[in-house]
C-alpha cells in the first residue's frame, strides 16, 4: 500500500476549471444531502409515534412548496449545466498553435508518433506551456485515452478520428489510462505522458534516433501508393490536387461543404466514395484494409505538410461558403515548395516542428 | 382507502381458512397457475436465485480487487466476472425485481381487481423469462461472456471469442417478458380499477408502475433489435457497427442507450412507488403533493427517454449534441428531486414508527439522494470527461441501482411479506439487516467515488497501487453488505414455518390490498370492493392545506 490519496494531482490548464466545478458540485451535493438527512432524522425523532392511537391530521400538500422545491433546484442545476459546458466548449476547441501528436491505439497499448517522427509506446513525452493536440485513431475496439491528472478523456474509435488536446502545466510523470473496456489486457494497456520543461522537451525531441518526419514518411508512402499518379500538383489530375487543401473548405458533389481536417483526408483514403469533390469522378479506388492506421496517419501529415489553412477547426470559415476550394481555385499552388498563402494567420502546424 | 363494505374481514377466521397458499398443492398447480399472486411468488424464487448468482460474482470482483495485481484470478476470468455480474444483475433481477414480484402481487389487490388482465399472458411471461435466463445461464456456464453488459461493438462482434450470442438471445428473449408485464399492467390499470377508484384515486406504486410499463413497452423493442443486430454482425457479419465491414460503432452505442437509460428508470420508477406507500404507512400521513408525485413519474418516464446521449460524452457524439444531452440529463433530475422533498414533507408532523420497512425507506431516501446528487457530477459535461468509464461512475449507479433499487425492492418485501405469506417475519432480526445494508453499503461504495475521481478506470483487473487503500474499504463493506442481504433470506424462510400468523392490516395501513385476510384468498376479494376516498387517507376528515 503505497499512500491513500483523495484528490488527484493538477497538471493541466484545464484541470483547475473541472476541479473547480466539482467542487461547488460537492458543496451543493453536501447543503441538499445534509439538508434532507436533517429533516429526516429530526422529524423520526420529534414526530416518533408515542401512542398506537395517534392520528396526525392529513396535510395535502402546498403550491408554494412544492414551486420552491422545483424552481431553486432548476435554477442551481441551471448554473451548473452553463458552467459544466463552458468548461466544455474549452476541451473541445482546439487552440492555435499546437504541437500535434497523433496516437494509435491497439490491443493492448497506446503507440504515439510525433510529427516529427519519434515514436513512442505506452508514453507521451510532452512540453509544459505548449497546447498539445492528439489525433487518437483505433486499429481494432474503441479505448478511450484517458489522463487523470489533466482531466482530459477522448474514446479511440476505430473508423474514425477523435481530437483531444491539453496543456500541461508542470513537469512530471502521469498516469495514461485506457478507459474504454476493450478486451483481456484492457487493465494493462496504461501508460505514461512525461510532461517535460519546453527546453529539455527539444533535448528530448532531437536525441530520436534520426526517424523521418511523418510528412517525410507520409510521401514515401504517398508514391508507393502511386498517389500522385492522379492527385498532381496541376489541374490536370484525375483526382483534386492537394497543396493547399489542409484545413480548407470542400464543396462536394451534392453541393456540401465540409473542412478537410485530419478526419476528411483520412476516410477520403479508406473509403473515397463516401465524399467526393464536385467536378470529379468517384473513381478511386478504396484503401480500407489496405493502409495500417499509422500509414494513415503518415498520409494525412504529409497532406498537411501540403499547406493549406492552419489547424482543421475554426479554419473552416476563413473562406467564403462555396467551391473556393474547387481544384482551379487550388491551381495556383503549383509546388510543394511553396504551398499557398494561408488566408488565416495561424502559423500553427508547422511551428513546434522547426 | 376504505371501502363502503368495510368488514370484508370474517370476524372469526375459521382455523384452516382457504386461502391462495393452499387452494392446492402439487408443483403443477404452480407450474400451471394463472393467479398472478402465484406467478408473482414463482418471479420471487427466481429473481432471488438470480440475485445470489449475480451477487456471488460480486464478491468474488471484490475479492480480486483487495490487492493491485491480478492476482486471485486471470483477466480473462475477471472480465467474465463482471460481464456477468451486470448481466445477470441488470436484466435478470433489477429489471424484474419489483415490477414482476411486487406489482404482479400487488397491483390487482390495489385496484380491486380480481387478477390481471391477461392472466395466461402473465404465466407466458414467467415462461419467457426463465427460457430467456436458461439462454445466459448456458452461456455463462459454458465458459462466459467477456464483453461487459455493454456489448460494446466492434469488441462483441468481431473480437470476442466467449459467448456473446447465447447470452445476448437470453437478453432478447427475456426482453419479451418485460414488454408482456407492461402491457398487462396498462390495460390492467385502465381497465380492471375498482368502483370508485378514478386516477387520482390510485395508489402512487400503481402510478410508479404505470409509468415503468410505459418504459418497458415502449424502450426494450429497441434494445431487442439492438442485440439482434449485434447477433447478425456477429454471425453473418453484416456491416452495422464494425467499421472494417462498413459500420458504425457508435449507432450502437446511441441504440444500445436508447433503451438502456431509461431502464435505469425502469428499476428506480417501481422503488419509488414502495417509498410511497411505506413513508405514509409509518407516517400515518397523507402523502404530501400526492398529484405532483404521479406527474413526476410520468415526467421521469417521458424525459428519460431523452437523455440516453450522455452516456456518449467523451465517445465522439457532435459537441453541441453533447451539450443538448447535459442540458436534458439536469430537467430528468428535476422530478427525482420533487419527488425526495415530497416524501420528507410527507414525515413532517406526521406519527413515525421505525418498521423495518420505514428503515428501508429513509435508507433509500439517503443512498437515491446521494445517487441523484453525483448524478448532477456526471451530468455536467465537463466534469463527466474526467469521471466517464471511471469508479464515479460505477458508484454513482450503484447509488441508484443498488441503494435505491434494492433498498425499495427489500423495504417492499418487508412492508408486503406478512400479506404475501400469511406470516410475520422477525422485526428484530430485520432492523439489524437493514441497518447492516445500510451501513455496508455506504462502504462498499462511497469510497468507489474518490476512486473516481483519483481517475481509476472501472473493469481494470489489476490497478495501480495508490488506490489499494479504498479498494480494501470497498471489499471490506461487500462484505457486511452481504451479510445484509443474505439475512433476510433465512429469516423470511424461518417466518413461513414459524412466524406469527398475519393479521389482515398489520400496519393499519390504507389501501385495498390490506383490506382482504393475509394471505388473501385465490379470487383476492370475497366481495368486490367499492372506493369512496382518495388514498392515503389516514386521518379521514382531519385534512389541512398549508399555503
Amino acid at each position: 500500500m503505497s499512500g491513500f490519496p483523495l484528490f488527484p494531482e493538477q497538471a493541466s490548464t484545464i484541470a483547475g476549471r473541472v476541479d473547480a466545478l466539482y467542487f461547488f458540485l460537492i458543496a451543493i451535493s453536501a447543503f441538499f444531502g445534509l439538508l434532507i438527512a436533517t429533516l429526516v432524522v429530526v422529524f423520526a425523532v420529534r414526530y416518533r409515534r408515542r401512542s398506537p392511537d395517534e392520528r396526525p391530521k392529513a396535510i395535502l400538500g402546498s403550491v408554494a412548496l412544492e414551486l420552491t422545491w422545483t424552481l431553486i433546484p432548476l435554477g442551481i442545476v441551471m448554473v451548473i449545466f452553463l458552467w459544466s459546458a463552458e468548461i466544455f466548449f474549452s476541451m473541445v476547441r482546439v487552440p492555435p498553435g499546437t504541437m500535434d501528436v497523433y496516437v494509435v491505439g491497439k490491443r493492448w497499448m497506446w503507440k504515439a508518433q510525433h510529427m516529427t517522427g519519434q515514436r513512442e509506446i505506452n508514453e507521451l513525452h510532452v512540453p509544459v506551456g505548449v497546447p498539445v493536440k492528439i489525433t487518437l485513431a483505433s486499429e481494432d475496439v474503441i479505448h478511450s485515452f484517458f489522463i487523470p491528472a489533466f482531466r482530459v478523456k477522448r474514446d479511440a474509435i476505430p473508423g474514425r478520428y477523435q481530437t483531444m488536446w491539453f496543456e500541461a502545466t508542470k513537469p512530471g510523470r502521469y498516469h495514461l489510462f485506457c478507459a474504454e473496456y476493450c478486451g483481456t489486457k484492457h487493465s494493462e494497456m496504461i501508460g505514461s505522458i512525461v510532461a517535460m520543461e519546453p527546453a529539455a522537451f527539444q533535448a528530448w525531441l532531437q536525441g530520436g534516433t534520426g526517424e523521418v518526419s511523418m510528412a517525410a514518411a507520409g510521401e514515401r508512402k504517398f508514391q508507393e501508393l502511386g498517389c500522385m499518379t492522379c492527385h498532381r500538383g496541376d489541374t490536370e489530375g484525375r483526382g483534386p490536387n492537394l497543396q493547399g487543401l489542409f484545413g480548407r473548405p470542400v464543396t462536394l458533389a451534392g453541393g456540401e461543404t465540409v473542412p478537410a481536417d485530419e478526419g476528411y483526408i483520412r476516410e477520403s483514403i479508406v473509403n473515397p466514395a463516401a465524399k467526393i469533390v464536385a467536378g470529379y469522378q468517384p473513381i478511386m479506388p478504396a484503401y480500407q484494409g489496405l493502409v495500417t492506421e499509422e500509414g494513415l496517419m503518415h498520409l494525412v501529415a504529409y497532406v498537411q505538410s501540403l499547406g493549406g489553412n492552419a489547424g482543421a477547426q475554426g479554419g473552416a470559415g476563413a473562406l467564403g461558403p462555396g467551391g473556393a476550394s474547387a481544384p482551379d481555385a487550388n491551381a495556383a499552388g503549383a509546388s510543394p515548395a511553396t504551398p499557398q498563402a494561408r488566408p488565416s494567420a495561424q502559423p500553427v502546424p508547422d511551428q513546434p516542428r522547426q | 382507502m376504505t371501502t363502503t363494505t368495510s368488514p370484508l374481514i370474517p370476524a372469526a377466521a375459521p382455523r384452516q381458512r382457504t386461502h391462495y397458499l393452499n387452494a392446492n398443492y402439487g408443483v403443477l398447480s404452480w407450474l400451471l397457475t394463472t393467479d398472478h399472486k402465484r406467478i408473482a411468488i414463482l418471479y420471487l424464487v427466481t429473481i432471488s436465485a438470480m440475485f445470489f448468482l449475480g451477487g456471488s460474482f460480486a464478491v468474488a470482483i471484490r475479492l480480486e480487487l483487495v490487492t493491485p495485481a491480478g492476482d486471485l484470478f486471470q483477466s480473462e476470468t475477471y472480465n467474465k466476472l463482471f460481464t456477468m455480474h451486470g448481466i445477470v444483475m441488470v436484466f435478470f433481477f433489477l429489471i424484474p425485481s419489483i415490477p414482476a414480484v411486487l406489482g404482479n402481487f400487488l397491483i390487482p389487490l390495489m385496484i380491486g381487481a380480481r387478477d390481471l388482465a391477461f392472466p395466461k399472458l402473465n404465466l407466458a411471461s414467467w415462461y419467457i423469462f426463465v427460457f430467456g435466463a436458461l439462454f445466459s445461464l448456458y452461456a455463462i456456464v459454458n465458459g462466459g461472456v467477456d464483453t461487459g453488459w455493454t456489448f460494446y461493438p466492434p469488441y462483441s462482434t468481431s473480437f470476442s471469442n466467449t459467448q456473446v450470442l447465447a447470452a445476448g438471445l437470453g437478453i432478447f428473449i427475456t426482453g419479451f417478458s418485460s414488454i408482456l408485464t407492461g402491457l398487462n399492467f396498462i390495460v390492467t390499470i385502465h381497465k380492471m380499477r375498482a368502483p370508485g377508484l378514478t386516477w387520482f384515486r390510485l395508489p402512487l406504486f400503481v402510478w410508479a408502475h404505470y409509468a415503468t410499463s410505459l418504459i418497458m413497452v415502449l424502450g426494450t423493442p429497441v434494445i431487442a433489435v439492438t442485440i439482434l443486430m449485434v447477433a447478425l454482425e456477429r454471425t453473418l457479419h453484416l456491416g452495422i457497427f464494425d467499421p472494417a465491414l462498413g459500420g458504425d460503432p457508435v449507432l450502437f452505442q446511441h441504440l444500445f442507450w436508447f433503451y438502456s437509460h431509461p431502464a435505469v428508470y425502469i428499476m428506480i420508477l417501481p422503488a419509488m412507488g414502495v417509498i410511497s406507500e411505506v413513508v405514509t404507512c409509518f407516517s400515518r400521513k397523507r402523502i404530501f403533493g400526492y398529484e405532483v408525485i404521479a406527474a413526476s413519474s410520468m415526467a421521469i418516464a417521458i424525459f428519460g427517454f431523452l437523455v440516453w446521449g450522455h452516456h456518449l460524452f467523451p465517445a465522439g457524439q457532435s459537441t453541441y449534441a453533447g451539450v443538448v444531452f447535459s442540458l436534458l440529463s439536469y430537467l430528468v433530475a428535476i422530478p427525482s428531486a420533487i419527488k425526495v422533498f415530497n416524501w420528507t414533507a410527507t414525515m413532517y408532523k406526521g406519527s413515525i414508527k421505525l418498521d423495518t420497512p420505514m428503515l428501508y425507506a429513509i435508507g433509500f431516501l439517503g443512498l437515491f439522494t446521494i445517487g441523484g446528487l453525483t448524478g448532477l457530477f456526471v451530468a455536467a459535461v465537463g466534469v463527466d470527461i474526467h469521471v466517464h468509464d471511471t469508479y464515479f461512475v460505477v458508484a454513482h449507479f450503484h447509488y441508484i441501482m443498488v441503494g435505491g433499487a434494492i433498498m425499495g425492492y427489500l423495504g417492499g418485501l418487508h412492508f408486503w411479506w406478512p400479506k404475501i405469506s400469511g406470516r410475520l417475519y422477525p422485526e428484530m432480526w430485520a432492523r439489524v439487516a437493514a441497518v447492516i445494508v445500510f451501513v455496508g453499503f455506504n462502504l462498499t461504495f462511497f469510497p468507489q467515488f474518490i476512486l473516481g475521481y483519483l481517475g481509476m478506470p472501472r473493469r481494470y483487473h489489476a490497478y495501480t497501487e495508490e488506490f489499494q487503500v479504498l479498494n480494501v474499504m470497498s471489499s471490506a463493506g461487500a462484505s457486511i453488505l452481504g451479510v445484509g442481504y443474505l439475512l433476510p433470506m433465512f429469516y423470511f424462510a424461518w417466518s413461513m414455518r414459524y412466524g406469527a400468523p398475519a393479521p389482515a392490516n398489520p400496519w393499519g395501513a390504507t389501501g385495498l390490498e390490506w383490506q382482504t385476510p393475509s394471505p388473501p384468498v385465490t379470487e383476492n376479494f370475497p366481495v368486490q370492493p367499492v372506493v369512496v376516498d382518495e388514498a392515503y387517507e389516514y386521518a379521514k376528515g382531519r385534512e389541512v392545506t398549508v399555503v
